[in-house]
């Protein structure tokens, strides 16, 4: 039985047909995605501000960024920002979605409500109503004041307002949560059953039975939110626009101004191609050691 | 026992649930607040409801052109939609369907791409539109969508695709039916729900895509939702928030639209995507 469209018998004329399909794909691909990867290691060894011709200057923009504090500080934060945001979201992903996944009356809603962060946290309105509830004297301050807590200045405190960012970015857990709940509705009942009679306990059933056979989901939301998430940019932009005194000032932040604000066009390059390889580290050590931990085919 | 189990289940979702959606109240019922009393009343429900600041917003004595720039996002929004649709159908359709060398070896590229940074693109992307004098317009935000930038789209249609029966294929072609009427008769209507997919995701991201429209965009009479609000939020000082948050709001209602309507779609979309 054929599997695939044969149009005719010659591999040419197959390829042909193809091809024109693929031709907008292939046009973008090349002019929008693999041309411009392969530019931007080039404008890298360059200085080039659009004005005049690049101009090339070897490693020099990648040494200058190595002494660059800027650079440092951003790295600082932004690898603060995954490695808190990142397990966080998924850790109450996972806990929440263990507890809506049962049969509850207006078990739909809950979950709508829950998924609305996540749906509307990308928006620059969001961001500015997560600024305004954090400002001094918000709702934020006022709540804590219900409780006798006197709130620190959120957003003007260097301490606190890489943590009103991580906040919001942990408050759209939403969309792992549903993907999670998606795995979970897969799991065999007959495995909980048998282990209770067994006699194990909740927690027994969720680390023993629901964990590990999460574990490829829980693995592709790891990867996906890393990657995203050293792209963080909208909310820091809107709500604190990399301060107060740099301690929100993320990496794409930092390359957005060089580049399109400085215009210095070879040095955000040259920190793009640092960004792509940081995350191309990260993702290839998730993919290395989730053999370890990750199980398919459990059951 | 079991009732008191369910009971507290119940408690704790309410509270997350609220949790959840207190920011965005929060900002809504403000934005129906008089001015002074949007901090310094601390009850959630407006004591007087005043519509001013809606009014001012779109009539633009808000200080900016709110109606304009929302025209400008939805139709750049729509036409991502479209284009994401047009090439992530037929690119799918090739994977998915057809025969041909280096289909492997290109399928891999485009799942690759998936996983690049918007960053290490953006900055040729850009100098490539600037010399073309093509910044300060629409076109580059647009045009990548037509030519099947949106690798996720196309994943999504090859799995899609790849779920719907043969044997279809089959019957056409001896009806005498060549690729381009199979496709475009045949499989493309078939796909229907990932298209309801597609079309949620593309325009979202668009509506909410600062960072390329900040880029392109620098003349105010083109700004977009995302960029006027930012600068708006930036220039105005400490007395418009009640019109800051009209907007906001406003520029949310879209999202929610899409979202209520195609609800169902959408649940479906991501869970089997990801579970895939």
């Amino acid at each position: 039985m054929r599997t695939t469209l044969n149009v005719t018998s010659s591999p040419g004329k197959r390829d042909n047909v193809a091809y024109v399909f693929l031709l907008p794909w292939l046009i973008g691909f090349v002019t929008l995605t693999l041309g411009p990867v392969l530019a931007s290691f080039y404008f890298s060894l360059t200085n080039y501000d659009l004005l005049s011709a690049p101009r090339f200057i070897g490693v020099a923009n990648f040494t200058n960024i190595f002494s660059d504090p800027y650079f440092w500080t951003s790295l600082k934060v932004t690898l603060t920002y995954v490695a808190i945001s990142v397990p966080l979201r998924l850790i109450v992903a996972l806990l929440v979605a263990a507890l809506v996944n049962k049969p509850i009356r207006g078990m739909s809603i809950y979950r709508a409500l829950i998924y609305l962060p996540s749906l509307l946290g990308g928006s620059v309105g969001t961001a500015i109503g997560w600024q305004a509830l954090f400002s001094q004297n918000g709702p934020i301050d006022q709540a804590l004041g219900l409780v006798g807590i006197r709130g620190p200045i959120w957003l003007g405190n260097p301490n606190t307002a890489l943590l009103v960012i991580i906040l919001m970015t942990v408050w759209q857990f939403g969309s792992e949560m549903v993907v999670f709940m998606a795995g979970m509705k897969q799991i065999p009942v007959h495995l909980y059953e048998a282990s209770v009679i067994d006699g194990a306990g909740l927690w027994t059933r969720f680390t023993k039975i629901t964990l590990p056979i999460l574990t490829p989901i829980i693995f592709f939301n790891l990867v996906m939110g890393t990657i995203n998430s050293f792209m963080v940019f909208t909310q820091v932009y809107v709500i604190t626009d990399g301060g107060p005194l740099n301690a929100t000032l993320v990496y794409v932040l930092y390359l957005y101004e060089q580049g399109f604000q400085y215009f210095h066009m070879g040095y955000a390059a040259a920190l793009a191609v640092l960004l792509f390889i940081l995350i191309a580290i990260f993702t290839g050590v998730f993919f290395l050691t989730s053999r370890w931990w990750v199980k398919y085919d459990l059951y | 026992m079991k009732f008191h189990r369910t009971l507290v289940r119940h408690v704790v979702l309410i509270i997350v649930s609220f949790l959840m959606v207190y920011p965005v109240l929060w900002m809504f019922f403000a934005s129906f607040k008089p001015e002074d009393q949007i901090f310094a009343n601390p009850n959630l429900l407006p004591a007087h409801w005043t519509v001013s600041h809606y009014t001012e917003s779109i009539s633009g004595k808000a200080g900016i052109n709110f109606g304009p720039m929302f025209l400008h996002s939805l139709e750049i929004a729509l036409l991502v939609v479209v284009g994401s649709i047009f090439s992530g159908s037929i690119t799918g359709f090739a994977f998915a369907r057809m025969e041909f060398t280096a289909r492997k070896f290109l399928f891999g590229f485009m799942l690759g791409t998936m996983m690049l940074p918007a960053q290490i693109v953006i900055i040729p992307q850009y100098i490539i539109f600037h010399r073309l004098s093509l910044v300060n317009t629409f076109v580059p935000l647009i045009l990548p969508s037509f030519l099947g930038t949106g690798s996720f789209f196309i994943y999504l249609m090859v799995q899609f695709i790849r779920g719907i029966p043969k044997d279809l294929d089959e019957a056409a072609s001896i009806d005498g039916c060549g690729p381009f009427r199979l496709f475009l008769h045949v499989i493309f209507p078939l796909t229907f729900p990932a298209i309801i997919t597609i079309s949620i995701f593309a325009f979202y991201w668009t509506w909410n895509d600062l960072f390329s429209q900040a880029i392109y965009l620098t003349n105010p009479n083109l700004f977009t939702v995302p960029i006027g609000l930012s600068s708006f939020l930036d220039n105005m000082g400490n007395s418009m928030w009640g019109d800051l948050f009209a907007m906001s709001i406003i520029s949310l209602i879209p999202v929610l639209v899409v979202f209520v309507i195609f609800q169902r779609y959408l649940v479906e979309g991501i869970a089997t995507q990801g579970l895939k």
